[in-house]
């Protein structure tokens, strides 16, 4: 076989899209599908752009209650006191609750599917009983008759704290001299290493190394090391967090809820209110937004335990103070990046330090971060060290590609020094550098067929790369990003229809379009339409054990999932057939069209035999149930052209190329609707995006007034190349798509910014103060 | 025989090894073996028998959902990771 050198692609329109949506396609193979591939309009599209869909808020029930939620005005201090006795006495009132009224948690791990939490650390970030570690933290909670009462009453709760000093920068955090904030936690060092045993704001310690990472530092010609920057930024979703919770007198309790993973919801509220997880159903509402944000509870417990105080359902909702106060962003940090490179422009070593911001409690990205710092390269040596360190401020949580986009700032922008400084083409550099099938990270995983080299060619051959970017101030960059993608558990069930369609039933909560693309998946191998298939999303009674709708793996594992009940679908109906014909079922086989053949010519099509099913048996019911274990990850490239207002530091997007690697595209209109929201929210993170504290923690800029995320008026229409390099561990070759695109956008700005201005950006937001400071800088 | 990527932090009981042969034909006896030729490795990767909670097992590149129930071919390679979080 060809090396993928010698393999011949080229860039056209992507068949359905709009004239920015492209694909690479390598000659002489294109994916044959009749579903797989097309663009059907998503199933639950009528619904939602009527407003019909119903979302967490939306619930109304027979004499609801609505709550509110106290929170600590300190960044930092000892809880003394707590009198909630004036609140309870207000008439309308109901219940308060403060977190004596949950049953007491131990430091116990409990498996998120896609991530590890701390319950007795959970257990105080719902609601504080000890000390209060960021302005914002929950700390009681009324449910009464209007919200205005249980906010008014909560003004009555008595809270005497001692205020301590917070710290809110990694690098003072884990000072010698940093007040702690957490007492039971000691430095982990991972993987496979011991634990202190003094407390300290150093939660973990990660270390990959590779090689001999001294002697590829002096085998380099060029070495360049840098300092990075990066803010604390949240995922900005739309819908705040809502909660309805009903703990009935039998002791069952039902959450309506906006989430990302019902049955990560489920585990939680059971764990933390100490109750069996089969007394916990879980209803999800349709989702405004989560990208990592909507997997850990801080609502859904407080409701649960104020319905079995009060003896009625509650509702929950937060504001958007409330949720830039208290929900978990995505870390800041500090990172140290240095690599080396030879004559020839091959990385011969690369080091890194990674300070990532835990907020709260540990469990900030830094491990990801860590093992994604050099993953787009080939590097023979390496060594990371990376650190997780509590600061006051919120817990921080999940956000597209956790950790990834933090270390491609820094590993991507050093590569375009390094090419400035070398005189080589970026393109040609990463063409040269990147990793493909075979090659092993800095922490010794190996990879499987990847799409890096594929991306980066893309690029290549892209109009844009191809088109001369003129005019002053103005400046074209590029950088590419990693993710590694997951599996995990997922469960379908489908009924055949009396009239040829199917009924589809998912635990998989869907952000992106995924009906659309799990049905397309049991369509294709059914070979009935996309549109033949109603997928409904139910609740955690109803269904298996589905992992979050996070991670890049609904497409992939939920699709996985589709696709086995298809084919259980397709087993019952040749017995069926061979039924009918009286035949063996060996003898029946399910044909391209939907139509079923047996012997001497005997045909029926998929519509035919679903009506007669009663008389055959009775429904047909297909299960798909997976662990899965392959996802298969993937890699972007970004090409970026801006141009700098030198009076005001201002950054314009003049135009914008993500190109991916998506292994297959099951709906390229949903693929492309990621890869083009990711790069948006990156963007958002490169320009403007950051919490800005004051010295004594409190956040300043709580709204979306303040914190500035991208809007159609910064961005344009931001163009998409769909590469194809097909994931062995799926029948389709699909990869997750969601995460990838947020990593290369600050980089490829950065690198685009240089280019227009000659000023190197190590620090995020590249904002117009910060910009403009540089530029005057730079001018002397 | 299966190959075992030593974790840097735990190369101090290996020596400095990196990359063992280790004959086994899951990870559940893999880690055992690593224990007799290593002692202390089980403490280091095991908390009652099971893997340390956020740890992983990847076969062949593939975090591995049946972590130590996972089998080994003989060109199996196997990695300890952490859980890494999506969003």
């Amino acid at each position: 076989m060809a090396t993928v050198e010698d393999r011949q692609f080229r860039v056209e329109p992507f068949p359905g899209g709009t004239p920015g949506n492209q694909r690479l396609v390598e000659e002489g193979r294109l994916p044959d599908y009749d579903v797989v591939g097309t663009r059907p309009i998503r199933h639950d599209g009528t619904d939602k752009v009527t407003g019909r869909a119903r979302y967490g808020a939306d619930i109304k029930l027979s004499g609801l209650l609505q709550g509110y939620v106290l929170r600590s005005p300190h960044a930092h201090a000892r809880i003394v006191s707590i009198d909630t006795s004036r609140a309870a006495e207000v008439p309308g009132v109901h219940a308060v609750c403060t977190n004596a009224d949950m049953p007491s948690a131990d430091h116990r791990a409990g498996d998120l599917g896609e991530g590890m939490v701390d319950w007795y650390h959970l257990n105080q970030n719902v609601l504080a009983n000890d000390k209060v570690l960021y302005t914002g933290h929950a700390v009681a909670a009324v449910a009464a008759d209007s919200v205005h009462i249980a906010e008014e009453a909560a003004r009555l709760i008595e809270v005497e704290y001692e205020v301590l000093p917070p710290v809110l920068d990694v690098r003072e955090a884990r000072g010698a001299d940093a007040p702690v904030l957490n007492d039971d936690v000691r430095t982990d060092r991972q993987p496979a290493g011991e634990t202190g045993d003094t407390p300290t704001n150093v939660a973990k310690h990660f270390h990959y190394e590779k090689g001999d990472v001294d002697a590829g530092f002096a085998a380099a010609e060029l070495v360049i090391e840098r300092e990075f920057t990066t803010e604390t930024v949240h995922q900005g979703y739309i819908e705040p967090h809502t909660a309805t919770a009903f703990w009935s007198p039998d002791g069952k309790i039902t959450v309506w809820t906006s989430t990302q993973g019902s049955f990560m919801i489920r585990m939680q509220v059971a764990e933390l209110l100490d109750v069996a997880i089969s007394k916990v159903k879980v209803v999800p509402m349709e989702i405004g937004g989560g990208f990592g944000g909507k997997i850990a509870v801080y609502l859904q417990p407080v409701a649960a335990v104020l319905s079995r105080l009060s003896g009625r359902p509650v509702k929950l909702n937060m504001d958007r103070s409330n949720v830039f106060d208290a929900t978990g962003p995505t870390p800041g940090s500090y990172m140290k990046v240095k690599i080396g490179v030879d004559a020839e422009g091959k990385i011969t070593a690369g080091e890194a330090e990674l300070l990532f911001e835990a907020g709260a409690f540990p469990g900030s990205p830094i491990n990801p971060g860590c093992m994604c710092v050099f993953a787009c390269y080939d590097v023979p040596n390496g060594r990371i060290d990376g650190y997780d360190i509590c600061v006051n401020k919120p817990r921080s949580n999940a956000y597209r590609a956790p950790g990834s986009t933090h270390v491609a700032l820094a590993t991507e922008t050093i590569v375009d020094e390094i090419c400035e400084a070398q005189g080589i083409c970026p393109v040609e550099f990463r063409l040269k550098n990147a990793v493909k099938e075979g090659d092993e990270r800095v922490d010794g995983v190996t990879y499987p067929p990847v799409g890096m080299w594929e991306t980066i060619k893309a690029v290549e051959l892209s109009d844009h790369w191809q088109s001369p970017l003129e005019g002053p101030n103005r400046g074209r960059g590029i950088a590419s990003g990693f993710w590694f993608n997951f599996g995990g558990n997922s469960v379908v069930a489908a009924t055949v229809n009396e009239d040829g369609t199917v009924s589809l039933i998912e635990g998989s909560t869907d952000i992106g379009g995924t009906r659309a693309s799990v049905a397309m998946q049991l369509a294709e191998i059914l070979g009935i339409a996309a549109e033949d298939v109603t997928p409904t999303v139910v609740d955690t009674d109803s269904i298996g054990h589905t992992d979050v709708t996070g991670g890049s793996r609904t497409c992939h594992a939920t699709g996985l999932a589709a696709i086995k009940a298809a084919e259980d679908i397709q087993a019952q109906l040749r017995q069926r057939a061979a039924m009918l014909w009286d035949v063996e079922s060996e003898q029946v086989e399910y044909g391209d069209g939907a139509t079923l053949t047996g012997p001497e010519g005997k045909t029926i099509s998929f519509q035919e035999i679903s009506g007669k099913l009663t008389q055959t048996g009775g429904p047909v019911v297909g299960r798909g149930s997976v662990n899965a274990d392959k996802h298969g990850g993937a890699f972007g490239t970004h090409i970026a052209d801006v141009e700098v207002d030198p009076d005001t530091g201002k950054v314009q997007v003049l135009r914008y190329t993500v190109v991916q690697d998506v292994g297959t595209a099951i709906h390229p209109s949903y693929v492309e609707g990621q890869m083009q929201g990711g790069a948006a929210q990156g963007i958002g993170w490169a320009l403007n995006e950051e919490y800005h504290y004051g010295d004594d923690g409190r956040l300043h800029n709580a709204s979306f007034l303040d914190y500035r995320i991208p809007t159609c008026y910064d961005l344009p229409d931001i163009e998409t190349i769909i590469v194809e390099v097909p994931n062995p561990g799926h029948p389709f070759g699909v990869r997750g798509v969601g995460e990838v695109p947020i990593v290369p956008p600050p980089a490829a700005m950065a690198n685009a910014i240089f280019r227009a201005t000659g000023v190197r950006m190590r620090s995020l937001p590249m904002s117009p103060p910060k910009m403009l400071h540089e530029l005057l800088a730079s001018d002397g | 025989m299966p190959r075992v990527h030593i974790p840097a932090p735990a190369r101090d009981l290996t020596g400095g090894e990196v990359e063992l042969e280790v004959e086994a034909t899951s990870v559940r006896r893999l880690i055992g073996a690593l224990d007799e030729r290593f002692p202390g490795f089980a403490d280091r990767v095991l908390e009652d028998g099971e893997l340390k909670p956020g740890l992983r097992v990847a076969v062949d590149g593939h975090v591995r959902a049946m972590g130590l129930l996972a089998q080994l071919e003989p060109d199996s390679q196997v990695h300890f990771l952490l859980a890494i979080g999506g969003g």
